[in-house]
């Protein structure tokens, strides 16, 4: 059994040492927010935060994280947006969408760091694939973000 | 038809309603959730396009898929401006497929490609806004004793104004619902529009920041299983033999599902199902293609571009002896690669096959055809599949006309052996994505000019040696074999030059393809637009003044160029190691234009500082929405044209993941100026694709203003770049 804090939850999962926390979180807890999208850490569509760093879910074993705090979209805002995803809404961001959760984690995780980033700390911290193209918008949220 | 029974029980409804509610004295006497409760709760459906509830809420149908490109906005927009709801009221949703096979296809196409949701549904959705209008009024008209002329709707409100009486569409509804529909409606001016042109926030944004949109990879069923599939490598080939032995040992695995060209493994969950998938050993059976190669792909279109008997595609003046007679030639081969869409969603399917009947989730541009494909997969009748549309993690024409992800998912669903029916939702792996797409076509092209000693162009000879997309899924669309759906750019080139010449020959190697975001107006402008810029820069002419030279007055492409060389100052001089480039392409009824300004290091590294593009639709309905079309192609352009490249090697695909066919990051994400200039008119253009068309071009051509290196050949990541 493994035992996972998620938003704030304690979860007991009975599951392989090596299933990584992204299929844990998809097809055991049915919480699919947060996205599948390639499987190597390479695109960012399932980023989390673990003990507040931005983590990509695809990529780490959930029997590792026992005794940490995760936190994925589902629990970024309990009662009220957070500021990123009120900007995100404010400046139109998502196409498809399919991306934004994980785009959105990892924004949310360059503001915990660092509250006014700029443009070069954007595009250090934010690695993740969009295929709408919502690149521009995504900067000019952050920016926002960063003002509220 | 169904659609007679929905009316005759909306009939009943009423007169119950009616004999039990007391009329309209209660309606005016009562405050508005008793109203509705007086009334009865139920929506009532205003022509097929508009639900009206007695709350005021106004829910408009929407037969196009959304894949992030606005539609499930944009679309509902069209119908509430000739509805004359308050559009704060609007929301929508999508039109049943399983009504759609019930109602003799009420809602028209569902088809979601070609740029077409708008410009192909905007009358018959301003229409169906303005037909219910009609109705509600006529409805309050005879519900007063007045007549529907001298009533008007405005917000939903609908006013007498000489007897000063006002009621709501939510309250006449269901009168208006049980009126035959006016047959002709009269739409507004589009000088008197009051939606229509202006940004209006997207429906479907707030549940995308939030993880609660649900796409078709997030199904989740009671009861639901896993799947992960391993398809022959090789296009066409067959599954020989499977040994599973290691698989079946994996823990939460419950069956092998051998297909004839694919395996599947299925397990309680996905990543269970897809780690004993890597421990099937399969031998295959894979065909004669197993020794295609890219360097044989390229010697077969190569073949083809050297052969005299190709068929002629256009032919304008002698081009033959033009060239003979030219001051100066020029002569350039041109090419492109195979693409994949790569769509962030993976493609996925779950099918829940409950004996000769099928309930099938999927996200897909097309649910029609997705209906279809399940049908056949399934050896049944359309109407047996009940169908769930699901929104898309991206589209870009992966799930337009194709659906072997349907048929797969049916496929295997019906394999699985459990003591109930259960579904089964088939999910490929990202490397499955990669190999086991239909890609955009590779092509070759040939440009041959003439030009005189002024530098005037007189002639112009393309040969394009390309597979067709069309020989798969419209052969029939292939005449003399031409597959002129290949030739956009080309066929219909604006430019005017007295002797032109377009020959094609179509070479199909075995790896599937199919339409990808821009289709041939990916492709095609690039070989156009840079041999144009090659013979502009070969006479020392500006590419702008150039292409003036050529474009007839009032040609739109003419318009959108100079609204971007404006916009991005083109005659204003650049800093010192700054250039950039122009392309013009028009495309699925809209005019667009690139300019792209960029440096190019000692070290031969591309710095994209800024990309204008500048496009005419005809008509804006949802401007942000529009801006964001513009960028989205900006982006899906710039990656394939630095980075896009599909390879093939023993006749399967080389590359597997994003870290071998990469993406465009926002580290490299040059600042996007989208101009709109719509010119109005009798077309209406489209969004989607057209703004991606000049963006290959315009890049090439900047590179070279930067180095003197002129790309013939994409990806640019191919080329060591050198600064001048």
């Amino acid at each position: 059994m493994v035992k996972l804090n998620i938003n704030g939850k304690v979860h007991q999962v009975d599951v392989e040492p090596d299933m990584p926390l992204l299929w844990v979180l998809r097809d055991i807890l049915k919480m699919t927010g947060t996205k599948y999208g390639c499987g190597v850490a390479q695109c960012g569509a399932c980023t989390v935060h673990v003990n507040g760093e931005a983590m990509r879910s695809c990529s780490v074993p959930a029997s590792v994280l026992e005794g940490k705090k995760i936190t994925t979209i589902e629990g970024l805002a309990a009662t009220k947006l957070h500021k990123v995803q009120q900007a995100w809404i404010d400046h139109e961001v998502p196409q498809c969408g399919y991306c934004q959760s994980g785009m959105i984690m990892a924004a949310v995780n360059l503001l915990e760091k660092k509250p006014k980033p700029t443009d070069a700390d954007i595009d250090a911290a934010m690695s993740n694939i969009c295929r709408c193209g919502t690149y521009v918008r995504v900067r000019a949220a952050i920016h926002a973000a960063a003002k509220a | 038809m169904n659609l007679n029974r929905v009316v005759t029980s909306r009939r009943h409804f009423l007169k119950t309603s009616a004999a039990v509610g007391g009329g309209l004295a209660i309606e005016f006497a009562l405050p508005m959730q008793a109203r509705g409760q007086a009334q009865g709760t139920a929506a009532q459906e205003v022509t097929a396009w508009i639900l009206i509830h007695p709350d005021e809420r106004v829910v408009v149908r929407v037969a196009r898929s959304e894949m992030g490109q606005g539609s499930f906005t944009g679309l509902p927009m069209l119908v509430a401006e000739e509805l004359q709801c308050d559009w704060k009221q609007v929301s929508a949703e999508y039109a049943s497929t399983t009504e759609q096979m019930k109602r003799n296809r009420v809602w028209g196409s569902m088809s979601t490609g070609g740029s077409s949701s708008i410009r192909t549904s905007h009358e018959i959705l301003r229409k169906a806004g303005a037909t219910a209008r009609q109705m509600l009024i006529t409805a309050a008209a005879q519900n007063w004793g007045v007549p529907a002329i001298e009533c008007v709707a405005l917000n939903g409100v609908i006013t007498h104004a000489a007897s000063k009486r006002s009621t709501t569409f939510g309250r006449v509804a269901d009168r208006a619902a049980t009126l035959e529909a006016p047959k002709d409606v009269k739409l507004k001016d589009p000088k008197d529009w009051q939606l229509i042109g202006t940004s209006q926030k997207r429906f479907d944004i707030p549940d995308k920041v939030t993880g609660k949109q649900v796409y078709g990879i997030d199904v989740t069923l009671p009861n639901m299983l896993h799947a992960s599939i391993l398809q022959c490598p090789v296009f066409d080939g067959k599954v020989k033999s499977v040994d599973s032995s290691a698989a079946e040992k994996m823990r939460g695995v419950k069956q092998i599902v051998r297909l004839d060209n694919a395996v599947a493994v299925v397990a309680d969950n996905w990543w269970r199902a897809n780690q004993a998938l890597k421990l099937l050993k399969v031998e295959w059976d894979e065909g004669a293609n197993a020794t295609v190669s890219s360097q044989s792909i390229m010697a077969l279109l190569s073949d083809g571009l050297n052969d005299t008997a190709i068929p002629n595609a256009k032919k304008v003046g002698d081009v033959s002896a033009a060239l003979a007679g030219a001051a100066q030639v020029m002569e350039a081969e041109y090419f492109t690669p195979y693409l994949n869409h790569a769509t962030m969603e993976p493609q996925n399917c779950t099918a829940w096959v409950k004996g000769d009947k099928v309930e099938v989730w999927a996200p897909t541009q097309n649910a029609e055809a997705a209906v279809a494909e399940a049908a056949k997969a399934l050896g049944v009748a359309p109407t047996q599949v009940e169908f769930h549309k699901m929104h898309l993690g991206g589209g870009f024409g992966r799930r337009g006309v194709l659906h072997d992800f349907v048929k797969l998912a049916v496929l295997v669903a019906k394999q699985v052996n459990t003591t109930t029916d259960v579904p089964v939702k088939l999910t490929w792996s990202r490397e499955e994505d990669i190999k086991q797409g239909a890609y955009r076509p590779v092509s070759l092209y040939r440009m041959k000019a003439g030009l005189d000693a002024a530098g005037n162009v007189t002639a112009w000879h393309s040969r394009i040696a390309a597979p067709s997309i069309m020989l798969t899924f419209q052969p029939d669309r292939v005449r003399n074999g031409i597959d002129t759906n290949a030739l956009g750019g080309f066929i219909d080139m604006p430019y005017t030059v007295a002797n032109t010449q377009v020959d094609y020959s179509l070479k199909q190697p075995h790896v599937p393809v199919t339409f990808w975001r821009a289709v041939a107006h990916s492709q095609n402008p690039f070989a156009r637009e840079c041999f144009l810029d090659e013979m502009a820069q070969s006479n020392g002419k500006d590419p702008v003044e150039f292409r003036r030279a050529l474009l007839k007055a009032g040609d739109k492409n003419l318009l959108v160029m100079e609204a971007a060389a404006k916009a991005a100052g083109w005659s204003v001089p650049l800093p010192v190691g700054v250039h950039r480039g122009i392309a013009v392409q028009d495309s699925y009824g809209s005019y667009a234009a690139a300019v792209i300004e960029l440096s190019v290091s000692d070290q031969g590294e591309i710095d994209l500082k800024r990309v204008v593009v500048a496009v005419d639709p005809g008509y804006v309905v949802n401007p942000d929405s529009a801006k964001a079309q513009i960028e989205s192609c900006v982006v899906y352009g710039l990656t394939a044209a630095l980075y896009g490249e599909i390879t093939i090697k023993e006749g399967r695909v080389e590359q597997s993941n994003f870290y071998d066919y990469p993406m465009l990051r926002i580290n490299k994400m040059p600042k996007v100026e989208a101009v709109l200039v719509p010119t109005g008119g009798s077309t209406w253009g489209g969004l989607g694709e057209p703004p991606l068309s000049p963006l290959a071009p315009a890049l090439c051509n900047a590179i070279f203003a930067a180095t003197g290196q002129r790309i013939r050949s994409l990806p640019i990541k191919n080329h060591n770049l050198k600064k001048v």
